[in-house]
């Protein structure tokens, strides 16, 4: 009896450590091998988006952006080049919005109708309603990119970060690590550079 | 790094000489004060360059923020990084405010800026286009979101990708070993 006493603080200890562990993953959303879970988000012709809407995708190159931050702005023709080079090899572009457009005026459902208008968007334009979907993929910043592949096991995460390495000048643009990734994926091969970082906007909470 | 500088002081003057023209034209002194008040140069560097702002190991606490003219909420809480300078300067305490603007919009937004809110603190320019290096390099932890800041001296080194009040500033500055 004793020693089942002597066990009670271990016992305390592994439930208290696990669940700070699972915390912690939590907070920094999705890494790269991780399994993502699908959404649902309204985009803007006001239709539902779901990832499993794309029967034939072999995975996706989801971006979280925004119609007012000028990283976002600076690479919203490159995401049109993306969506137009890679949707139909089977990596469609989605973009999501993640920023509460009560704090942030110019990123409201008309705006982001206006924005893709003006710019022609061909890919899905979401709203993260209730911004309950980028905190899962442990997006920080506009833009914030992610490539996923349909597995087995489900859509894993094989890359995140920028989609090159000039955001200023689309014209010095020397390293194109997005599209190696997918270039990569659509070969079989392994992802050489599977993380990158680039200034961005915070997201408006 | 200085060829830069030469050439964006080039092109400031070259500037500068053309609004006065206009002003005398116009015949209106207004004008000419208004733009003998602009010439401000700025501090422009490669992360070569700006990483020595990173490395002080004199006796001053170092606080270094990462902002630009675009970002809303940098804009809001700089003033509690002017307060900072305004109540520190003479307790060994740096504020270096980081600007990230687009060289597009140095003459348009930023020197203007500066100018408008009257910025005391000391403001230099990064203009390094392989950020994949440089935010690594400045925290490890910095996922590339503004505002971030660090505050450091030779004995301790925070880093923040968040928010400030003046008093969170103050009491981050004070908790320094």
């Amino acid at each position: 009896m004793k020693n089942v006493f002597k066990l009670i603080p271990l016992v305390a200890l592994v439930i208290f450590v696990s669940a700070f562990s699972n915390n912690v993953t939590h907070d920094h959303g999705y890494d790269v091998g991780d399994v993502i879970e699908d959404f649902k988000l309204k985009n803007i012709d006001g239709k539902m988006v779901s990832l499993s809407d794309y029967k034939d995708a072999k995975g996706f190159i989801i971006t979280f952006t925004c119609n007012t931050c000028p990283f976002s702005i600076a690479y919203e023709d490159r995401i049109i080049a993306l969506h137009k080079k890679y949707a139909a090899k089977g990596y469609p572009v989605i973009a999501i919005n993640p920023n509460n457009p009560n704090t942030k005026q110019g990123d409201s459902f008309e705006s982001m109708q206006q924005r893709a208008n003006e710019k022609g968007f061909t890919f899905p334009y979401l709203v993260d309603e209730g911004q309950k979907t980028y905190p899962k993929f442990g997006a920080t910043k506009t833009p914030h990119n992610y490539v996923v592949k349909k597995t087995e096991k489900g859509m894993v995460v094989a890359y995140i970060g920028a989609i090159d390495d000039s955001s200023r000048n689309p014209d010095a643009v020397t390293e194109t690590y997005l599209e190696d990734a997918v270039d990569a994926l659509l070969e079989g091969k392994e992802v050489k550079i599977k993380k990158t970082k680039a200034i961005g906007c915070s997201i408006k909470v | 790094m200085k060829f830069q500088f030469i050439v964006i002081a080039l092109l400031f003057l070259n500037a500068c000489k053309e609004k006065t023209k206009t002003a005398t034209v116009d015949n209106t002194s207004v004008i000419e004060v208004k733009y003998a008040e602009a010439s401000i140069d700025l501090e422009i560097y490669d992360f070569e360059g700006f990483k020595t702002f990173l490395n002080k190991s004199d006796d001053k606490t170092y606080v270094i923020n990462f902002w630009a003219t675009w970002c809303g909420p940098c804009v809001k809480e700089l003033p509690y990084f002017e307060q900072l300078h305004a109540n520190y300067k003479n307790k060994d305490v740096e504020v270096i405010l980081v600007s990230l603007d687009f060289p597009h919009v140095y003459e348009t937004k930023l020197k203007p800026f500066i100018l408008k809110h009257e910025l005391k603190s000391r403001v230099i320019v990064l203009n390094d286009g392989n950020e994949n290096k440089w935010i690594n390099a400045v925290d490890a932890s910095w996922s590339g979101a503004i505002p971030a800041t660090i505050i450091y001296n030779k004995n301790e080194r925070k880093f923040f990708e968040r928010s400030f009040t003046f008093e969170e500033l103050e009491a981050e500055v004070k908790q320094l070993k």
